[in-house]
């Protein structure tokens, strides 16, 4: 299997991202003119045989989300596209908006169409400004081609897209936050249930995917559900774009098969990271966004794919692979992360308000030298579990995903570095 | 001080029809019509009661949100990136070069009211250490001198100056 290859990514940087000639020549929209003569039960079934799940970060797969939309009574439904793009590290979305916009297009096309949907949205983040209004351009291009519009190719299927500005907040990329924002309200996240699939935007039934996860859509049509999973891992089909940041030479998104490459070949391959810079040595990586698992060297050969890291902790989550040499500190690189969510933290609920702000204290505290006491160690865990078990949403619920796999990999920086040893203590 | 007009601010919200589902567009683009990068509060008056919306609404939505300010800041708002992927690749460098050039701290804006200088989260631009932005434009971290052309560029409103100094985005 080739460490590298072009699906999502087909044509990005080869074609004008707003020529469709370009992307028809590539067999754009022949997904779209296939899925007039499915049922839509015929399109879930080939998402479902994909194995495609979810690229935004948590994974869940595609086909059963779409399932669950089908089933749901009530109308309209309505498909989101969630570009908030917010995880630290992590820069695919952008490229294939840059890029190939017209491919996450036609798979919004398509599932407006699967769902009989009137309208989509597309919620970028505030700071790709830029990109909302290409993407504003490429909707247009698409409604003078009768691709989007009224009766769109002829058919009697009418479906609009259109843009929604974030204004800068991170916890809107948690999806129920992200639909409180595109109604025009503060981001911050809804109790579920009732799920999105059944009161969604505007409390209609709503489907909300990541670009990257609708952009595989028309791949998933054009190969089929079967040689789109052969294309990838057994148990998770196609590709992943992998966003390479950090020390590594070579940094940049790359679009690797699922289980076709290793975190080795990620980071150390001539074609894709080209090893640590400054001859320095890996020190540790940083999987899936600051929400996500650190792993360390012994971890390089695991296969690049959600069954395989999950067996080992790690994730792949929103494909963010932030490589740093030997020379930083662990304890440093946990508290910078910490005061990442404490800036974040939307406020809703105390564990994830209170506790991101106190877990960047204890980090500092770590890095005194014999400060440390096993008083704040038992505190830290006790502090570590009520936020994972009693934060609101999923963003206090993972702030101390990376500490815990941080504590596991360097046990003696973690478990008290300057603290007496367990004998004394 | 600029600032803007009751009719510039009504012309904003017709674009989006007087929705109060558009709210934090109408919001975002008030804000960078006014001139000092932030939103007054005679527009956050005026877009109360044109949209039907509270006050205490707009100003949820105006202190919620990190793109918005309540205070007047530089034509320009420069941003660098203190996420761990930038921070650990240069991004220190970066600010302090950045508050060298303009001469100014975090949250200073130049004399000359064209710049504020902020840390900012991660805006998606970290294949390239040390990123920084400037509006709605991205660049990667570089030398004392690349940087200061970047600046230079904007404050002679002259793109010329900035090219193949690496944008991003």
């Amino acid at each position: 299997m080739a460490l590298l290859v072009s699906m999502v990514l087909e044509g990005a940087g080869e074609t004008d991202p707003l020529s469709i000639k370009d992307y028809e020549s590539l067999g754009g929209f022949a997904a779209l003119r296939a899925a007039f003569a499915l049922e839509p039960q015929a399109i879930i079934r080939e998402i479902t045989g994909a194995k495609l799940l979810g690229r935004g970060g948590a994974a869940y797969p595609a086909g059963k989300k779409w399932e669950q939309l089908l089933n749901i009574e009530g109308s309209p439904k309505y498909i989101v596209c969630n570009a908030d793009e917010g995880e630290p590290g992590t820069f695919k979305d952008r490229r294939i908006m840059e890029a190939v916009p017209l491919r996450l297009l036609e798979g919004m096309i398509i599932a407006g169409l699967t769902f009989n949907s009137p309208r989509g949205f597309i919620y970028v983040r505030g700071e790709y400004r830029r990109l909302q209004r290409r993407l504003a351009e490429a909707i247009q291009i698409l409604r003078d081609a009768g691709y989007l519009g009224e009766r769109i190719l002829g058919s009697p299927f009418s479906f609009e897209i259109t843009t929604i500005s974030g204004a800068g907040a991170y916890v809107c990329g948690e999806n129920s936050a992200l639909l409180n924002s595109a109604e025009g309200l503060a981001g911050r996240p809804r109790i579920k249930p009732p799920h999105l699939a059944e009161v969604g935007l505007f409390l209609k039934p709503t489907l909300v995917n990541n670009v990257e996860s609708f952009a595989n859509i028309p791949l998933v049509l054009t190969m089929g559900g079967e040689k789109f999973l052969q294309a990838g891992h057994p148990q998770s089909g196609g590709s992943k774009l992998v966003c390479l940041s950090g020390h590594v030479r070579a940094p940049g998104v790359y679009e690797v098969p699922l289980g076709g490459a290793t975190l080795r070949d990620i980071i150390f391959s001539p074609q894709l990271g080209d090893g640590i810079r400054d001859g320095r040595e890996l020190g540790f990586f940083h999987l899936g966004g600051q929400s996500g698992p650190l792993g360390g060297p012994a971890d390089l050969d695991v296969p690049y794919a959600y069954y395989p890291l999950r067996e080992r902790g790690l994730a792949v989550g929103s494909g963010a692979v932030v490589a740093l040499d030997a020379s930083v500190s662990p304890v440093e690189y946990l508290q910078k992360v910490a005061e990442f969510f404490s800036r974040e933290s939307c406020g809703k609920c105390v564990p994830c308000r209170e506790g991101n702000k106190i877990l960047a204290k204890y980090l500092q505290k770590l890095q005194i030298p014999g400060a440390w006491t096993p008083e704040d160690e038992r505190r830290l865990s006790d502090l570590m579990v009520a936020m994972r078990r009693a934060s609101f949403c999923g963003l206090g619920q993972s702030a101390t995903t990376a500490l815990a796999s941080a504590q596991k990999l360097f046990p003696g920086r973690f478990a008290g570095a300057s603290a007496p040893a367990a004998s004394e203590a | 001080m600029p600032e803007l007009s009751e009719s510039q601010a009504r012309a904003i919200m017709a674009d989006f029809h007087d929705d109060p589902q558009r709210l934090i567009a109408i919001l975002l683009d008030i804000q960078e019509a006014s001139g000092a990068n932030r939103v007054e509060k005679k527009s956050a008056l005026l877009v109360s009661e044109t949209l039907g919306v509270p006050l205490t609404r707009i100003y949820e939505i105006l202190t919620f949100y990190s793109m918005f300010s309540l205070a007047p800041r530089g034509k320009y708002l420069v941003e660098a990136c203190e996420s761990a992927p930038c921070h650990f690749d240069g991004g220190e460098t970066t600010l302090s070069h950045l508050a060298d050039i303009l001469g100014v701290s975090p949250g200073e804006t130049t004399a000359d009211g064209l710049f504020t200088l902020e840390k900012s989260a991660c805006f998606g631009a970290c294949g390239h250490g040390g990123a920084f932005k400037i509006g709605d434009e991205a660049y990667r971290g570089g030398s004392r001198n690349q940087i200061a052309s970047v600046i230079r560029s904007y404050r002679e409103n002259s793109p010329r100056l900035r090219e193949g100094l690496a944008w991003l985005y």
